[in-house]
Parts: structure tokens; C-alpha cells; sequence
């Protein structure tokens, strides 16, 4: 009785104006504005961790999207062509003979350094074209040819020129020849087309994409065509069909588990089961596509079942009222409803299966293979690892192609994600 | 071939469809009263036709180059065989196979030359063969299928029942990817536990399986200890929530109680984006940026540094988590009920009093299950590691060292090997299964602790 009076009292000489009372709501606005600042700073970083990501890729990768070319005039001189064996002639000493042609007061030394500007494909580039036309010798065209990596890295200014020369990669004569055909006006840099049309090569000027692209495409089609069906009618049995008991209950853990099994596990299994015990190809995307459907599957029945029970009941009992099937009800009615957002779900477990990349290492595909793959069964590589490749690779021009290489996935992705969410805002109803 | 044979099995499938829609309604237009619907006579004949004819067809396909190679392998003179391991044999199958496809290199044995027709002829006879069995079960299947087409068959029934027999097989084939793992990891982890004692996995301090091992010398004392290996990974998995622990948390809380429903609409989906980079993108980013740039920090405060430093990975590997566990925190701060909020309101609290003393405690149990489903992601997390942690394993805790982890060893250990008899392989599926093992109780646990949560206030 005692203590409530003082408190009473206490409360009463309270001075709700003084300064011990505005001292304490300072104290607690400020830590108020503490808790704000703190979330806030949180927020930046991870913003300016994502900015810094972005920014970083861009700078390096746009580089590699342009590739240095110089215009020749090349005469298809007999004395180098044999025209019964044109795929056989000697390209090389013709190559030497238009730089000749070009620097005339070159001696030997200085041929085959300038030689040298021009990347290794000049010859293939050459020869192709006459294999194409054969009455071509004889004649002389203009060709533009693409430069080898470090006379490109120059003309794009990634070489410091005030380097000593020792530590640089061209040295003096090579810049000053470099320079020479810039003045004269046959150096262009055109729009990289051979990062898309290429394959990979060991050389950064002539390595490109088309492989991996391929490679990525093909293993989706197989990892779409396994999951999707499979994710849906494991999805439809265990929301609308599946009596509820031990089994389904332990069916549903289970898949929730996969859903977070570490994608190197699925590798693994890859490895052990389809390439150690059926003996299927190593760095096939055929086996690429069905690893990453296992791995697609959980994430596809999740998101099957979400739109599954988002569709109302009304909808079923009307369809069941007049007397369909239920099998009818969920074919006819509930799936076509749930569509938009099955959709949404896969696109979105497509898109993380194409940045997938553990699970490709290990069943082999980050093979060095210059050729883009014809069928699902051919030894190919995909986007994720030939990003990994090129990052491995010592050559400096590899540095900007592996950036330009992650840009370009990330294109991919954000297509993807684009036309998910397209779908989700364009058809998924709200009920 | 493989494609037409696929083209044969749904033209007749389709056949067998219009086959029996027609027939049934022949029926029906003779004044047969039928049982079923005549497009479920039409559908019961299309998955009588098809499901047999594709389940054969995969199994050909999947394991007739196993028994073609087991075939010519076989046929190889007994006199260059004898006494070889699977190693070289494997060399030669696949010289052979190289030369069938057409690429010689140099002049090959005689033997080699036969070997390699063999295989062709085998190739082509088996395809033959394919196109031949499944032209005849799909006509027995058709035949089969038109005969119980009659005005009383329950066609409705007969195909509901395919179809649930289906579903079932799609909902089991999650079951048989958990059984896949469990058996592939087991059964070489087994081996491997035939070539080293498991006491010396489990309790050994020396991880080095990259030594040049003698043939008579195989599982070198101490060489395949995990404890570093999995020292490795925690160093990094600290690390990285270190970062993502207080940013994803930090994020949560002003995203759900402080931001304008606009700024939550935009920062929401952007930092998701941090989830939905690939993994190898961060690692090439961690060692294109990050890890030079702590290398100059750790210069100018003279700090050793290692190249391929812990921090670097655990950073990226943090901020890649925070989305994760910052929706996670989300999701956990807005399921506390609406009253909780409302009391402490009007009681006086401010709102960051309200955060901290009654929503936070609320939500911790789902935040500590997202935390800990974080945990298991940054513990099986490989690209970023394999890409910009280190590859040899020190018995260190320092994260400016260079230190390895589980999963850089897996990759590392598989990359470019395809022989399963070495302890150097069979480790890797060791290591896999303490992988598997570990996450698997993490994630139970995890999603045990959500959804225990999430029924108090359900």
C-alpha cells in the first residue's frame, strides 16, 4: 500500500516539462534514429555490394564486346596457293608477303613480328574464303582481319604505354608499327559478332560463346522436358490425390530436404550414377540436363502446389456438382487456372538450373571443345562453365571475355525473369 | 534414327488414339450405348500405346552403349587384355571408339581397325534392332488396345487409373533422387572406407590427397584426415555471416517497420537480385575485385594477406546470403500477430521499441531457422570457394590465411578423373557424404523450427 502511494507520489511531483523527462524521449528518439540508420546502412551496403558487382563486370566485360580489326589488301598470289590443294596452301608466307606489301622497308626479323599483329584465325580466314570462290587466285580483295589479343588490349588503351618495356606486352617496335597502320586508317573495331558466332578457342581474340550457349540450351530443353511433366504430376498427386498418411507425409519431407540438398551433392550423384553405373557420356548435355532436373524438381513441385492452392475450392465443387471426374476437375479445370503460375515457377527454376554450375563440373563439362555440340549427346560445354574456364585462363584478354561472358548470362537470366514476372502480372488472378 | 524413333512412338500412339475414338463411336452411332466417353476410349489406347513403347525406348537408350561397349570389349584379343586394369582397358575402348567416329591418329593396330568396325556394325545393328521391338509392341499394344474397345468396356476408368498410376511414379521419383544420393554417396564412400580406416578420415589432421601415391603405397598414412578440410568451411561459413547475420537482419527490420511501402516495392526485388546471381559469377567477382582490393588494404596496414585469402570468399558469400536471411526475417516479423504490434503502440513504445522488445522476440525462432537454413547454404556453397578460397588444407582459423573447404576439394578431387578406383576419387564421395550429412540435419532442423514457429501463430 505504501509503495503505490510514493509511486503516487513520485508520479505526481513528476514534471512532465522539466528536463530529466525531455532528456529521456531525446534518448529514446535516438535510438530510434539509431535503429533507422543501422537498417538503412544494411540496406546500403547490400546495394553497394550489388552496385560494385555490376559495376565491375561492366567495366571489364564491355571491352570484349569489340574486337580490333585491320583492313588488308590481300592478293591471292599463286606463288603461295596451290589450286589442287587450296585447303593446303601456304597462308602464312602469304600473310608475310601483304605485310611486306605493307611495310616495305621490313626486314625478316621485323616480318615476323609484324606477322604477329594479326591473330592466329588471319590464315583460316584467308584460306576460307578462296576455298569458298576458287576464282579468286590471282585476284586481290580487301579482308578485315581480326588482331591477336595484345595488339587489341593496346588499340582499346589497356596497355599503359608509359610502362617500362620490360613489363609490358608489346614492346616498343611493336607499338610503333601498331601505330603506323593506325595512322593509316585500316584499324576499325567493329562489334564483336565472333563472341556469339565462335566457339572457344585457346586464343582470347577468336573465343567465343556459341558452344556454351548451345551447350546451355540443349541441357535446359532436357532439364524442361524431365522436370516440367514429372514437377507437375508429382505436384497434382500429392495436393489433390495423395490420402494423408505416413507416405505422403515422408514424400513431402523428403522433397523439401532436396530442395536444399548443396547443388555439388547432385553432382556427385550425377557422377556415381549416370556416368559410373549406366555408363552415359562424360561432358554430354543430354546428362548436364538431367542433373539439373533433378535438382529443378523440387523447386517446380513448390511452386506447382503453391498455384495448385491458390486455386478456390468453388472451383472444383461446381465442376464435381455436375458431374465430372475427378481427374476431370483437376485437368480440365484446376490445372488450366494454375497454369500462370506453374509457368512463373519453372521459368524462375530454369533460370537458377542455367546459372547452375558445381554439378556441370563434375560430369565433365568444362571440357576444352571447339566446336559447338550438333545433338544433346556431343561433348559440350554450357555458359556457367565456360565462365569458369575463361576465369582459369592465364591469357589477359580471357579476364574481359569472362566478364563479357557474365554479362551475357546475365542477359539470359533476366529475359527469363522477365518473362516470369510478365506472366505472373499479365495472368495469375487473384481470387 | 533416335529422333525418328521418337516420332514413330507418338504417330503411333496418335494412331492408336483415332483408332479407338473411332471405333467407339461407331458404337454409339449404332445405337451402342457405351459406358465411357469415346475420347476416353481414344485416351485409354493412347497411354496403353505409349507408355510401354517409352519406357522401352529409354531403357535401349540408356543402356545400349554399356552393353555394346561390354560386346566389343569382349571380343578384344584375349592376348592384349590379359592382365589389364580397367585404366588402360578404358584407353583403348575409347581409342576405339575414337577411330570408329572417324578420327585416326597415326596407324592403328590391326586389331583396333576390326575392334572399330565391330563397334559400328554393332552401333547400326542395335539401332535396327531399337526400331524393330518398338514397332512391334506398339502394334501389339494397338491391337490389344482396339480389341477391348466394346459399348461396356469402362475406358474412363481404365485411363484415370493409368493416369494415377503416373502421378504416383512423377511424386515417387523425388523419393528415388533422395534414395540415388544416399545409395551413390554410401556405396563409394564404402569403398573408400575399404582403402583408408574411417578413423583416420574422421579424426585425421593431415589432408593431402594430391601426393604422388606408389601403387603399393595407396592410402598414405594421415594423407585423407577431414578435420582441416572441414575447419576450412567453417572458418568461411563464419565469415560469411559475420556479414550476412547483421546486413540481412538490419534489412529486414527497416524494410518491415520503417520503409514506405514505395522504397519496400523497390529495394525488396533489387537486393533479391543478390540471391539470383550465380554462384560463379561471385566468385569471378571475388577474385577480380575483392580479393585485390583486401590484398592493397592488407599492404597498407601491413597486414599478411594471402591471395586467395578466406575474407575474400566469405565476403561475397555473406552479401550473397543476405536476401536469404533478410527475407526470411521478413516473412518472421510480419507473421507476429497484428495485436502484439498494436499493444506495444499504444502503450508508448516507439516503433523501434516496438521492433526491438516485441516483434524481434517474437520472430526469433523463424529468423534463427532461416539463419541456420543460411548456415547450410554457405556450408554446401561451392563456385564462389572453388573459384577464390585456396587448395590446401591448413590446420588454421585465421581467416586472413589461405584455407580450403569441403566442396573445393570435391571439385577439385572429380575434376578431369574418371577412374573410380583410387582412394583420390573415392575421398571426394566421402567428403560428399559428411557434406550431405551435415546440411540434412541443419535443413531438419531448420524447416522443423519454421514450421513449429509458424503453428503458434496460425
Amino acid at each position: 500500500m505504501t509503495d503505490i502511494n510514493t509511486d503516487q507520489a513520485k508520479a505526481e511531483r513528476f514534471d512532465w516539462d522539466g528536463a530529466e523527462y525531455s532528456a529521456r524521449v531525446n534518448k529514446r528518439k535516438r535510438s530510434e534514429l539509431r535503429l533507422k540508420a543501422i537498417g538503412l546502412t544494411a540496406i546500403a551496403a547490400a546495394l553497394g555490394m550489388l552496385f560494385l558487382l555490376l559495376s565491375s563486370l561492366i567495366s571489364t566485360g564491355y571491352h570484349a564486346f569489340t574486337q580490333t580489326h585491320i583492313k588488308f589488301d590481300v592478293t591471292y598470289d599463286p606463288e603461295f596457293i596451290n589450286p589442287d590443294n587450296l585447303a593446303r596452301s601456304d597462308y602464312r608466307g602469304l600473310i608475310r608477303e601483304v605485310m611486306r606489301e605493307n611495310f616495305p622497308e621490313a626486314t625478316d626479323d621485323d616480318l615476323r613480328m609484324l606477322s604477329g599483329i594479326l591473330s592466329n584465325a588471319a590464315q583460316f580466314k584467308i584460306r576460307d574464303r578462296i576455298v569458298e570462290d576458287p576464282s579468286l587466285l590471282g585476284q586481290t580483295i580487301s579482308l578485315n582481319i581480326p588482331v591477336s589479343d595484345p595488339y587489341d588490349q593496346l588499340n582499346k588503351g589497356l596497355i599503359n604505354r608509359d610502362t617500362p618495356e620490360q613489363f609490358r606486352r608489346v614492346n616498343d617496335a611493336e607499338i610503333a608499327a601498331f601505330d603506323v597502320l593506325v595512322s593509316r586508317d585500316v584499324v576499325t573495331k567493329p562489334f564483336n559478332w565472333a563472341l556469339f558466332t565462335n566457339a572457344d578457342s585457346r586464343f582470347p581474340e577468336l573465343a567465343g560463346l556459341k558452344g556454351a550457349i548451345v551447350g546451355s540450351f540443349y541441357a535446359l530443353l532436357i532439364c524442361f522436358a524431365l522436370s516440367f511433366p514429372i514437377g507437375i504430376g508429382a505436384a497434382i498427386y500429392l495436393e489433390e490425390f495423395a490420402p494423408r498418411n505416413k507416405v505422403s507425409d515422408l514424400i513431402e519431407v523428403n522433397i523439401n530436404n532436396l530442395a536444399a540438398v548443396p547443388s555439388v551433392v547432385f553432382g556427385l550423384l550425377a557422377l556415381a550414377v549416370f556416368i559410373g553405373w549406366f555408363g552415359m557420356p562424360r561432358s554430354a548435355p543430354f546428362v548436364g540436363g538431367m542433373t539439373l532436373a533433378l535438382m529443378t524438381l523440387p523447386t517446380i513441385i513448390i511452386a506447382t502446389r503453391a498455384a495448385l492452392k491458390a486455386v478456390p475450392p468453388s472451383i472444383r465443387e461446381a465442376a464435381l456438382g455436375v458431374g465430372a471426374s475427378k481427374q476431370q476437375v483437376v485437368f480440365g479445370h484446376v490445372l488450366p487456372l494454375a497454369m500462370p503460375g506453374i509457368l512463373t515457377g519453372t521459368i524462375i527454376g530454369l533460370a537458377q538450373a542455367l546459372g547452375e554450375t558445381a554439378p556441370l563440373l563434375l560430369i565433365g563439362m568444362n571440357a576444352f571443345i571447339t566446336a559447338a555440340p550438333s545433338t544433346p549427346f556431343d561433348s559440350s560445354t554450357a555458359l556457367p562453365t565456360q565462365i569458369f574456364i575463361w576465369a582459369d585462363s592465364p591469357e589477359r584478354g580471357f579476364v574481359s571475355r569472362t566478364s563479357a561472358a557474365i554479362l551475357v548470362l546475365l542477359g539470359f537470366l533476366i529475359f527469363m525473369n522477365a518473362i516470369a514476372i510478365f506472366l505472373r502480372n499479365r495472368f495469375e488472378r487473384k481470387w | 534414327m533416335t529422333l525418328f524413333a521418337f516420332l514413330l512412338l507418338f504417330a503411333g500412339a496418335i494412331f492408336a488414339y483415332t483408332l479407338n475414338l473411332r471405333a467407339a463411336q461407331s458404337i454409339r452411332n449404332g445405337g451402342g450405348n457405351l459406358h465411357s466417353l469415346t475420347s476416353f476410349h481414344g485416351m485409354y489406347a493412347f497411354l496403353l500405346v505409349l507408355i510401354p513403347a517409352f519406357v522401352f525406348l529409354l531403357v535401349w537408350l540408356s543402356f545400349q552403349g554399356t552393353v555394346i561397349n561390354a560386346l566389343v570389349q569382349r571380343s578384344l584379343p584375349a592376348d592384349v587384355t590379359a592382365g589389364l586394369e580397367s585404366g588402360p582397358l578404358q584407353l583403348i575402348m575409347a581409342e576405339i571408339a575414337s577411330i570408329a567416329g572417324g578420327r585416326m591418329f597415326g596407324t592403328p593396330d590391326e586389331w583396333k581397325l576390326a575392334a572399330a568396325d565391330r563397334l559400328v556394325n554393332l552401333r547400326v545393328t542395335s539401332q535396327w534392332l531399337m526400331v524393330a521391338f518398338l514397332l512391334a509392341i506398339i502394334a501389339g499394344c494397338i491391337y490389344v488396345a482396339r480389341k477391348r474397345v466394346s459399348a461396356t468396356f469402362r475406358a474412363r476408368q481404365g485411363a484415370e487409373s493409368i493416369v494415377h498410376a503416373l502421378m504416383v511414379f512423377c511424386s515417387v521419383v523425388a523419393v528415388f533422387v533422395t534414395i540415388g544420393i544416399v545409395a551413390s554417396l554410401v556405396f563409394e564412400t564404402f569403398r573408400f572406407f575399404q582403402m583408408v580406416p574411417w578413423y583416420e578420415f574422421v579424426f585425421g589432421t593431415v589432408w593431402e590427397p594430391q601426393i604422388p601415391i606408389r601403387e603399393d603405397q595407396i592410402a598414405a598414412e594421415g594423407a585423407f584426415g577431414l578435420i582441416p578440410v572441414f575447419l576450412g568451411t567453417l572458418v568461411i561459413t563464419v565469415i560469411a555471416m559475420i556479414i550476412a547475420i547483421p546486413v540481412g537482419l538490419g534489412s529486414a527490420i527497416f524494410l518491415n517497420e520503417f520503409a514506405s511501402p514505395r522504397f519496400r516495392s523497390i529495394v525488396k526485388p533489387v537486393l533479391e537480385v543478390l540471391a539470383g546471381v550465380p554462384t560463379v559469377v561471385y566468385g569471378f567477382f571475388a577474385v577480380l575485385t575483392i580479393a585485390p582490393a583486401l590484398r592493397v588494404f592488407g599492404e597498407t596496414w601491413g597486414l599478411p594477406i594471402a591471395p586467395n585469402t578466406a575474407l575474400a570468399a566469405g565476403i561475397v558469400m555473406g552479401f550473397m546470403l543476405v536476401p536469404f536471411i533478410s527475407s526470411f526475417a521478413d516473412d518472421a516479423l510480419s507473421a507476429v500477430p497484428r495485436s502484439l504490434r498494436d499493444g506495444a503502440l499504444a502503450l508508448g513504445a516507439t516503433r523501434g521499441e516496438t521492433m526491438m522488445n516485441v516483434l524481434f522476440p517474437a520472430a526469433i525462432p523463424g529468423i534463427v531457422g532461416g539463419v541456420l537454413l543460411a548456415v547450410s547454404r554457405a556450408i554446401g556453397e561451392t563456385m564462389i570457394v572453388v573459384m577464390a578460397a585456396g587448395l590446401i588444407a591448413k590446420m588454421t582459423i585465421n581467416p586472413l590465411d589461405s584455407v580450403t573447404t569441403v566442396t573445393v576439394q570435391i571439385v577439385t578431387l572429380l575434376i578431369g578423373d574418371t577412374s573410380f578406383d583410387s582412394p583420390k576419387t573415392l575421398s571426394a564421395f566421402a567428403l560428399g557424404m559428411v557434406l550431405f550429412l551435415v546440411t540434412l540435419v541443419i535443413n531438419i532442423f531448420a524447416i522443423r523450427i519454421v514450421r513449429k514457429y509458424r503453428e503458434i501463430y496460425d
